[in-house]
Order: C-alpha cells, then structure tokens, then sequence
C-alpha cells in the first residue's frame, strides 16, 4: 500500500486562474437561472414576463435562450475547464507547462461569452442552445460559441503538455486518478465538438454573414447532435471524477475500485459520441437501420454509468461502515450528511439514478416515439446536467472555494439546507415534467398562451411551478453563499489549511493493469467506432446535401 | 482479461489484493445482460413487430413543395378499403389542414412537410411523434379504432407563434 504524499498546493496566481473561472461560472448561473423559474410560472399560469418587457426581457424564448445556454453551456464550461485545472496541478503535482497557454485559452472563452451573449440580449439570437437551422442567429452568436469551444480547447492542450511532461518523468506509474479523469473529459470533449464545430463554420457562420443562400436542416441537426449527446457527458464526467476521486474521502472512505473507475472512463471516451442518432430517432432523414444501430450503443454507454453505480455506492458504503454504520441500510445513516459536499452529491446521486432510468427510456428507440419533444425530455436533463452535474458542481465549490480563497465556508448548516432545496425542488419539478411529457405536453413552448392545453394537465403544471419556486431559493442560496464566503473577512485559523480531499483507492492503483492507463488503444478504438457509426451516414447526408432551406429569423 | 478471485464473503476490506471485486465482477456482467435484453426487444418491436420510427422518406425543395401535387392540395386522400392518405404542411404558425375528419377503423398514413422552418407534429395520445425538417417527408402510420378528437400540435420551438400552432383529427364514429 503506497502511503499518500501530502497533496500539492496551489500558488496565489494558481488559485487565482482558477477563481475567475468560478466567478464567471457563478455568474452565468445566476443570470441564467432567474428564467428557468420564469418559465415554470409561466407554464402554472402566472406570467411575470410583463414585467420584464421595459428591460428588454419579456419575451419567453429570449429567456429560454438565456437559460439554455447560460445554464447548460456556460456555467458548466467555465466551471469544468477551472475544475480540471485544479485536476491536472493538483493530482500531478507539478504547475501547468504553460501557464500563458491556459491564460489565453481562458481569454479566448471569456471573449467568446460576450460575443455571444450581446446578440441574445438584444434579441438577434432567440434561437435557443440547440440553434436548430434553418432558424437563424446574428453571427456574433455563432462566433461567441465557437470561441468558447475553442478557448475550452487551447485550456485542454495546456493540460496535455503538463500531462506529457509529466508521463515522461514517471513512465511507469498509473497517472492520478483525478487527472485521468479529467484528460478523458477533455479529450473526449475536443472529439465531440468537431461536429458542432463543423456546424458552425462550414453551414451556420456562411450563412449567417449571407454568404450562403441556404442550409440543410437535416445535416445541421446530424453535425449537432454528433456532439449534442457526448456534451452530456462532458456536464457528467467531472461530477464522476469528484464521485469516484474525491467523494469516498470526504465520506471518511476509499475508492471501492481503481480499475472499475478507469475502465468506466476509457468507456465513456469511447462510446459517448457514435450514439448521436437517439436524438433524431423520430428524424424524417436518416434510416431506420442507423438508427437503430446508434440505439445499442446508446445501451452500450449506459454500462460505464452502471459500473459507476456499483463503484461509488461501494465506495460509499466503505466509508459509511468505516463511520459505525451497521445493517443493510445503516451504512447510508453514518455517512457525514452533516457535510454541505458530501450532502449536494449524494443528493445528485440520488436523483440521478432517475436521470439514468429516463435516459435508457430515450435511447429505446421506439419507445422515444412516447417522449420525444415532450415536457419529459427536459424533465430529464434537469435531472443530468441540472442535478447530477450542476449539484454535485455546488457541492464541489463547498469545499473549492474555501480552498481556493483560504476562508471558512460561510454558514455550513445553512449550504446543507440549500443542497436540500435543490433536491426537493427538482424532484417536484422533474416528476412533473416526466408525467407532462407523457401526458403530450411539448417542450419549449409558452404554454400559458397554447391553446390545446388540457384540464388533466393543470395540477402537474402547477407542480412544475413549484417546484421552479423552490429551486430558484435553492440557486440564490447557493450564490449567496458563495458569495459570502469569498468576500468574508474571516480568514481560516494560522495552519489550518483545507486540502483537495484525494480519495485513495482501497487497491493498490499499481495493481491496474498497464491497459487501462495508455492512449493509444483506447484512442484509436474511439475514433475508429466513430468512423463506423458515423461514418456512412454522413458521407451519404453530405453527398445529398441540398443548400436550399432560406434563414428564418424568429 | 479481469482478474478475480478475492474473498466473496468479505468484499471492500483493505488488504485486497486483486484489482477486481468478485460483487463487481457480477455486477458487470448483469449490467450487459440486461443491457442486451433492452437491446433485442426494441430491435424486435421495431422490426418484427411494427413499432417502427419514421425513416428515410424522400426530400424536396422546401421554396417550391407547396407549389406542386399532392401539397399543393394538403389533405385527406381516400384510398378506399379503409385507407387513408393525410399530407400536411407545417409553417410558421399553422398546419394545413388544421383539421382532418376520418371515420373510425380508419388507417391514416400521415405526410408532414415544412415549407419554412423545423417543426414537430405530435398527435396527441397516440404514439404519431415526429421531426419535419424543412426539404424532407416525415411519414408514419396508424390506425384509428376508437372515435374521439385527436389534437396535433406543434413540438419543435419555431419561433415566436409556435405555442398557438395546432391542428384537430377528428375520428367520427360511423354513420355519424
């Protein structure tokens, strides 16, 4: 058994790169989530947007876009890239090769989010984070997401070459477990993006400077999609490293299974992106036999997330023993719910396991017949990126910002209550949402002004509303005491130091086998079952491609 | 591949020495039964059974679609022996026809075009779900057993008119 090292401590100027992502992520949360609520009183029949109209802001899909893609892009990008930086000094021991790199990977995003937000606000952009063509955007919106992704990208290559650095000194240990994870993520999302990336400079961009006429609706939604699911994943991955690599050490335990963890991430790289088409199952131009195909690898990435399951809830049964917990069930009660971070990310485990259930719903193919575009599909999601991801981000934060700024949490029992919030907030609000959808209630629409809205659906409705209420308490909380806590005069005691809590594995890692800690095989399997699921059909919807869809502004 | 052979009566304690629980080892291999289990059903309600998702239909010019047989003419078309043709046009905010009549027993094959931009066409309470993307036919199949009125609505955001855009099929009980 190796005995830990004393973890690596950031610099000033280290934990200062990484704050401004913080900053930046907490402040597109909390601009994006005053619209989420807005819209869930919206659907219980109470319009606030009215009152939002002399500001600019009572239009429903303006808002919706806000939400969208502040919530969904932009809080989880900036909160990732300064996630995985931490992941990367911390677990490697060493500073970034090149700092200036990163820097300027984080410039680029920060410009990127200002090119893209001013022509939402202003209306020019309400085309909402899935930027369906042939809807179309002012350029600078398509211009400002592309710079994020790409500014993500330059974050990522500063990784790689402290990571390469890094292998060439210790060619024979098993990398830190935080980082492996967190250079999956980023690999697997540099993958991903070529599809939007695609998207956006070869149609959208052309397009929308009227340098082309047209579009092709189909193939836009074929390059979107390519990297629309693996994004969930990118929401997803940082949380498992947290679960798997920092969890069981908060919870007073170890990580159950060092080779199950990595193994579930070289799987997530390798079966996140051919699975594209279960968004378009119900699609007029692919067929039926792609779809079907991408349907069973979608079940194929369900098994990492499974495996994630058994690992965590072992990890944490572990440490819950270890705590006097006794029983079948009595392991659950000794784990330190007392901890605002270990409370935000059992919760988001909790709720997840739903997300899981609902996710293997969608990807069953004809089943998708049932949810697609209804209420259920965003009931879902809130409970992927808005619960798995972004509580378990919260309940990260919990412990990062202390760390980050060497000041005690403010009000701890208070940031439990608020993990509580979220939970009971989203579990009305996503039941809700789920039974809507099967009742036929469409998503992203101002339902408060639709005509066909039935009797049976007003009470779920309802709930939806307060469910929104609920959750809106629970961000303002989380702000403020993040707030709080950075700008608190009260600094932590003389040698009190708080530690990125590195969960050790209950294995030896040394014991991993060699296979799951190299690239090249894992990387090359990647891209060559991309070029098999993907492949033929694109060539076959590039070949056909037909121009010929003029933009409509909405 | 996976090594394995720790103490199953004693599963997470320190001291293991292989790198893969027995427990997790089973767990595995239940995740990828039941993984192919959800697999092969929908692969044979799909394909054997008929409960089929639109596929690959035809394309055409979403500026000139309008202008020509049969949409130029959207509708019902009564193909005799119960059968029934239905081609709809979506556009910001209506569906053409925003009502269809057919008797009960009917079996309708639904068209759905957009001349503009991406819409959805949802019949509610039936398993009718479906992407139109402007320069393809979205197509599916059903028969109607039951008299009642059906909305279709709208479930693709298409701009700021999407919510009111709806349609009703009506399936008239016979004689009636």
């Amino acid at each position: 058994m190796l005995t830990q090292p004393r973890t690596y401590q950031l610099d000033t100027s280290q934990k200062r790169f990484i704050s401004y992502h913080l900053v930046i992520a907490v402040i597109a949360l909390t601009v994006g989530s005053i619209f989420g609520p807005l819209q869930s009183f919206n659907w219980g029949g109470l319009d606030l947007y009215q009152f939002l109209e002399p500001i600019g802001l009572g239009d429903y899909y303006k808002g919706l876009t806000l939400h969208g893609v502040l919530n969904a892009l932009v809080w989880t990008t900036f909160f990732i890239t300064g996630f995985l930086t931490l992941t990367t000094i911390v677990g490697l021991g060493r500073p970034l090769k090149h700092p200036r790199l990163n820097w300027a990977g984080f410039i680029t995003m920060a410009v990127g989010l200002v090119m893209a937000g001013i022509p939402i606000l202003a209306g020019w952009a309400s085309v909402l984070y899935t930027f369906y063509p042939p809807l179309e955007a002012h350029w600078g919106f398509y211009l400002g997401l592309t710079l994020v992704v790409v500014g993500s990208w330059i974050e990522g290559y500063g990784f790689y070459l402290t990571y390469y650095q890094w292998r060439k000194e210790n060619p024979d240990t098993r990398t830190p477990f935080i980082t492996f994870g967190g250079l999956i993520t980023m690999v697997m999302w540099q993958l991903a993006t070529i599809g939007v990336a695609v998207e956006i400079l070869t149609m959208l961009l052309p397009f929308s400077l009227g340098l082309l006429d047209g579009t092709d609706p189909q193939l836009g939604r074929t390059f979107f999609w390519f990297t629309g699911h693996p994004l969930v994943y990118f929401w997803l991955l940082p949380a498992y490293i947290s679960w798997y690599g920092l969890l069981p050490r908060e919870a007073g335990g170890k990580l159950f299974s060092d080779s199950a963890a990595r193994l579930a991430f070289w799987l997530f790289l390798l079966l996140s992106i051919p699975v594209g088409f279960h968004h378009q199952f119900v699609d007029p131009g692919i067929p039926n036999s792609w779809k079907l195909i991408h349907a069973t690898l979608t079940y194929g990435v369900a098994f990492p997330s499974l495996l994630t399951l058994f690992t965590v809830v072992a990890s944490l049964e572990y440490a819950g023993r270890k705590r006097g917990g006794t029983g079948l069930f009595g392991w659950i009660r000794a784990l330190p719910w007392h901890k605002p971070s270990v409370s935000a990310q059992l919760l988001a485990g909790i709720l997840f396991m739903f997300g899981g259930i609902g996710g293997i719903t969608n990807a069953s193919y004809n089943v998708n017949l049932v949810v697609h575009n209804t209420a259920w599909i965003p009931g879902h999601f809130h409970l992927t990126v808005a619960t798995a991801a972004t509580l378990s981000y919260m309940g990260i934060s919990y412990w990062l910002v202390p760390y980050l700024t060497g000041k005690p949490l403010w009000k701890p029992k208070l940031a439990v209550a608020q993990t509580w919030f979220w939970f009971v907030g989203m579990l009305i609000f996503s039941n809700a949402m789920h039974v809507l959808g099967l009742l036929g209630a469409p998503r992203r629409t101002d339902l408060n002004s639709a005509p066909y809205v039935p009797e049976e659906w007003s009470g779920h409705l309802l709930r939806v509303s307060i469910g929104g209420a609920i959750l809106l308490i629970g961000v303002i909380l989380y702000v403020l005491i993040v707030y709080k806590t950075a700008r608190g005069k009260d600094h932590l005691p003389e040698g009190e130091e708080i530690e990125v809590p590195i969960a050790e594995s209950i294995t030896d890692p040394q014991l991993t086998p060699m296979w799951l800690d190299r690239w090249r095989p894992w990387l090359v399997g990647s891209v060559a079952l991309i070029i098999l699921a993907y492949g033929p059909q694109l060539a076959q919807q590039i070949s056909n491609a037909q121009f010929t869809s003029p933009g409509f502004t909405p | 591949m996976i090594s394995t052979d720790s103490d199953p009566t004693n599963p997470g304690e320190d001291g293991r020495t292989h790198h893969l629980d027995v427990y997790e080892r089973r767990w595995m291999i239940a995740s990828v039964a039941l993984l192919v289990v959800f697999a092969a059903s929908v692969a044979v309600a799909g394909f054997g059974l008929g409960f089929q998702v639109p596929g690959h239909e035809s394309r055409v010019d979403p500026n000139t679609v309008a202008d020509s047989p049969p949409w130029n003419n959207p509708g019902l078309r009564d193909l005799g022996n119960g059968e029934y043709e239905v081609y709809v046009i979506g556009r910001q905010y209506l569906f053409e026809p925003n009502e269809i009549r057919v008797p009960v027993g009917a079996t309708v094959t639904f068209y759905v075009t957009s001349v503009d931009v991406q819409h959805g066409f949802k019949l509610q309470d039936t398993n009718i779900n479906m992407q139109i993307v402007p320069g393809h036919i979205s197509k599916l199949t059903r028969t109607f057993e039951k008299a009642g009125e059906f909305p279709y609505i709208c479930n693709e955001y298409c701009g700021l008119g999407h919510a009111s855009m709806a349609g009703s099929l009506i399936v008239e009980a016979q004689g009636g």
